[in-house]
């Protein structure tokens, strides 16, 4: 292992500095007893944690969220996990195709994919719908899910399963006792990051919620662009330390660097 | 083994339902629309026209958002490889403990909503923020930075920066370190390997980092919605204020395609790129 | 009639034949070896034993019923997986248990069976620990006690000592047989090593190019090896063509003398024999004169090329606490002429 100079060192201290200083300034100015966004600097004040709990916008955009987030990102894995099991294990003529489907949310614009769904909404007459708000999550969420999985079964040992269908289990026994707890870690990890996915989705969400569906982060950007005081610092700290308590979780059961950066 | 034909499709055929029906058709759908005629005081029309293709084309105010959208997302990707090139670098060089720390500190904050970073942002580059504090304490300011293309490319290297040091870093990683080494021993300087060693076997990282950040650059919402203000558009908020505020979608539909063409544009030659690579290598 | 029987068993993957017409009979409580390279399809003959793979034709008898068709989960054959194909998720207990449990053996029978199983393969107080937390031989005995639990009619074992280091090997093949001879469970294991074969089975079944070559106990596969190949691919063979002449086969100026064969005079022939059996002696004695090439020091044994106008012949010196003649000395090799085999070319091209 070579050593980084020091030049490398100052360089990355630098880079350090300015992926963190926009989230540690808020998390400071979140404790401000002042009106306006400043630094606390005599005393921590939790008043304006206090008013994101009083203001019912945010709290029910937080309940939205939590809500359609988990249940889009239990839908993709139901999706995810059967059609990652065709995918790798069979070849039947448009399986190129369908993986292709599958994986193109991710390399369709977010803004694209929020004016596709409002013009579909609004032929059917599903705007506002918090049924189809969720299905369009899950299209977004799908992605990251069946790349884990793909990822998981491709890196499945065949024949312990081999062995269970030797030891007489049937077919379906071996899915559930074998095949599935092998790869509950990609399908849990994949869980998560749709989750996560789910939960901060701005640009297409913002085109296809209504008021009664509206979530944590259209709120808070409508809040945003209208006015700006503290209470915008504290329920993004809020979100930040979400954030980290999903991170520390997410590496110590999966190893974060693996789901992010994927497998080596 | 005896399995029945149709197993596969029944295991994919709620996905490739879902998907048909909620990313096919609506394409389809929003493609159709960018071609039908609007008037203002009735709404969508039911003629075929290319007239807003035309319009956004032509018109001066609109080349004006896709010139800037074009200019910034550039700028994002060069200053983002700039950055991201040698941070993953000095990452993978790092020892034990620091080495996943700071990689979770790098890449962790793509997990926090874009909103909170784009927020934090227009705190920190506020008239009264903590950046002119520090500009004024040193005698160069107060300096205006929020509502500024400045403004906007700073924010969107922060949020675009883990996509670049990702596939550099997946890159670095499949690199035998003694690669490195070698060289050396073979009398190249340190600046010689990694120019000639090194860089060579992370192009490919950089360029599909590059392709990810410019992409996402491009058809950015939420900075340039907070960080540029009303005036300062770029093509994703110009779409959602001709949805919103003008209430012309077919207008806003064309814009939208156009974007996706781009997009699409972009990853294929990206694919030409890697497929002409592999060719190289392997033949 | 065997206990386990494949009658005329192939197997064509793509149009490429990889196991052809395959003919075996196994008897109970027998431990046979499939031995061959890689790609030889011993494998693929296993596999299609274990009905993980259907054969393109022929049949499979067990103890008289016909297989061939059978699902693998009905089969009940034990089976040990070269990557032990333990499952991860689960205690060594609980690896074991899963072949009861899918027999629905009740619970208290089950546990008694496990830990019985387990104490016989030396893990008793491994039952707790999951496949991560055990060694390459603990998991290999795992994977043995799980395929045996279920007290399968047969045994199938796919390179079950090919992960192991080479000192655990060696032990290993010891355990392996103890532990067939215990439970007198019918044994097949698939092998490429061909000392492996020799030292733990009752018969080896040579396979070449998806063929079964021979079929003969460990001793006489090594003594009289059927074909060419499996006289160099068991143990090592110094084989030198010449012409039979006299009785005799004769390569240039030298004679070599074996033992008595009926093959018409000047035919083409090849002579056997192995390092082993020749014997050095001093320059001038012996049947035939050379000079040392090279000498190999390897422990128990040296290993000399001499060098003769018959051309280079290995030969075998036991190490008796004598250094053998150093190279570039002329030695002479001696041997009985019974155990020089002779080899015409219709039998190579068979």
């Amino acid at each position: 292992m070579q050593k980084n100079g020091p030049i490398a060192l100052l360089f990355h201290a630098l880079v350090v500095g300015f992926v963190l200083a926009p989230l540690v300034v808020i998390c400071l100015v979140a404790f401000t007893p002042e009106n306006t966004l400043t630094m606390p600097t005599t005393e921590f004040s939790l008043r304006w944690f206090r008013a994101v709990f009083e203001h019912p916008d945010f709290v029910t955009a937080f309940g939205n969220s939590l809500w359609l987030a988990t249940i889009a990102a239990s839908l993709s894995v139901a999706i995810a996990v059967p059609a990652g099991l065709a995918i790798d294990r069979y070849r039947f003529p448009g399986r190129d195709a369908l993986n292709g489907l599958f994986l193109s949310p991710l390399i369709i614009p977010h803004l694209v994919l929020g004016v596709a769904f409002l013009r579909l909404f609004a032929l059917i007459g599903a705007t506002g719908s918090f049924l189809w708000l969720t299905l369009s999550h899950v299209i977004i969420v799908t992605p990251y899910v069946l790349r884990l999985v793909l990822a998981a079964l491709s890196g499945l040992d065949r024949s312990a399963e081999q062995a269970a269908l030797t030891l007489g289990a049937s077919r379906f026994t071996v899915f559930r006792r074998v095949t599935v707890p092998m790869i509950l870690p990609g399908i849990s990890g994949g869980w998560l990051i749709a989750f996560i996915n789910s939960f901060d989705e701005l640009t297409m969400s913002i085109f296809v919620t209504s008021p009664a569906t509206v979530t944590l982060p259209v709120r808070m950007y409508m809040y945003a662009t209208e006015s700006i005081d503290p209470m915008m610092a504290a329920v993004s700290a809020l979100m930040i330390a979400l954030t980290a308590v999903a991170m520390v979780v997410l590496d110590r059961v999966f190893g974060l660097d693996k789901i992010l950066v994927g497998e080596k | 083994m005896n399995r029945s034909v149709a197993t596969p499709w029944l295991l994919v055929a709620p996905g490739a339902l879902l998907f048909t029906g909620l990313v096919l058709v609506p394409l389809v759908l929003t493609v159709v629309l960018s071609f039908l005629a609007y008037d203002h005081t009735t709404g969508i029309q039911d003629e075929w026209t290319v007239a807003h293709y035309v319009h956004v084309l032509t018109d001066g105010y609109y080349l004006a958002i896709f010139w800037r959208t074009l200019r910034l997302a550039a700028l994002t990707t060069l200053i983002c490889a700039l950055i991201g090139a040698p941070e993953a670098y000095i990452l993978s060089r790092m020892g034990k403990p620091w080495r996943s720390i700071f990689l979770l500190v790098i890449i962790g904050p793509l997990l926090v909503s874009v909103v909170v970073r784009a927020f934090g942002w227009s705190m920190l580059l506020g008239s009264t923020g903590l950046v002119n504090a520090a500009l004024q304490a040193i005698g160069l300011g107060p300096v205006r930075l929020l509502y500024t293309e400045t403004a906007i490319v700073i924010a969107l290297v922060h949020v675009m920066l883990p996509f670049m040091v990702i596939p550099v870093w997946t890159a670095l990683q499949k690199l035998d370190p003694m690669v490195e080494a070698a060289a050396w021993t073979l009398g190249a300087s340190r600046f010689t390997a990694l120019r000639r060693v090194v860089m060579p076997q992370v192009a490919m990282g950089l360029l599909s980092g590059s392709l990810i950040v410019f992409g996402l650059s491009a058809s950015a919402f939420a900075i340039p919605g907070l960080l540029g203000g009303r005036r300062l558009k770029m093509a994703a908020t110009l779409v959602y204020d001709e949805y919103m505020h003008e209430l012309n979608w077919p207008l806003g539909a064309a814009i939208a395609i156009l974007v996706l063409v781009a997009n699409l544009v972009i990853m294929l030659a990206y694919n030409r790129a890697v497929e002409a690579r592999a060719r190289r290598t392997l033949g | 009639m065997g206990f386990l029987t494949l009658e005329g068993v192939s197997k064509v993957y793509g149009g490429v034949p990889v196991v052809r017409d395959v003919n075996l009979a196994v008897a109970k409580g027998e431990f046979v070896s499939l031995l061959g390279p890689s790609g030889c399809g011993k494998t693929t003959t296993l596999q299609m034993i274990a009905g993980l793979v259907e054969p393109s034709g022929g049949r499979i008898r067990l103890d008289g019923r016909d297989i061939t068709q059978e699902k693998p989960n009905r089969r009940g054959l034990g089976i040990v997986f070269q990557s032990y194909a333990l499952f991860p998720h689960m205690t060594v207990a609980e690896n074991v248990s899963f072949g009861l449990e899918m027999r629905n053996v009740p619970r208290a029978e089950r546990d008694k069976r496990v830990a019985e199983m387990l104490g016989l393969v030396h893990l008793a107080d491994m039952a707790d620990r999951y496949p991560r937390q055990l060694s390459g031989g603990q998991r290999q005995r795992v994977a043995i006690a799980r395929a045996l639990v279920i007290t399968p009619p047969v045994l199938l074992l796919d390179e079950p000592l090919s992960n192991l280091d080479a000192k655990l090997r060696e032990e290993m093949q010891f355990e392996l047989r103890r532990i067939q001879r215990r439970v007198g469970t019918t044994t097949i294991m698939v092998t490429h090593d061909q000392a492996e074969a020799l030292s733990i089975s009752d018969r080896v079944v040579v396979m070449e190019g998806g063929r079964m070559t021979q079929i003969d106990a460990p001793y006489r596969l090594y003594e009289q090896p059927a074909t060419p190949f499996i006289s160099t691919f068991v143990g090592k063979m110094n084989r030198i063509a010449g012409v039979w002449r006299d009785g005799t086969v004769t390569v240039g100026n030298a004679i070599l003398e074996s033992a008595p064969a009926d093959i018409a005079p000047g035919t083409a022939v090849t002579a056997l024999i192995r390092p082993e059996k020749l014997r050095l002696c001093r320059p001038g004695e012996g049947r035939l004169a050379g000079q040392v090439a090279s000498r190999f020091f390897l422990g128990g044994h040296w290993l000399l090329t001499v060098a003769t106008e018959a051309g280079e012949i290995m030969v075998s010196v036991p190490n008796t606490g004598e250094e053998p003649a150093r190279e570039g000395e002329p030695v002479g090799i001696d041997w009985t002429p019974a155990t020089l085999r002779v080899e015409t070319a219709s039998e190579v091209a068979a």
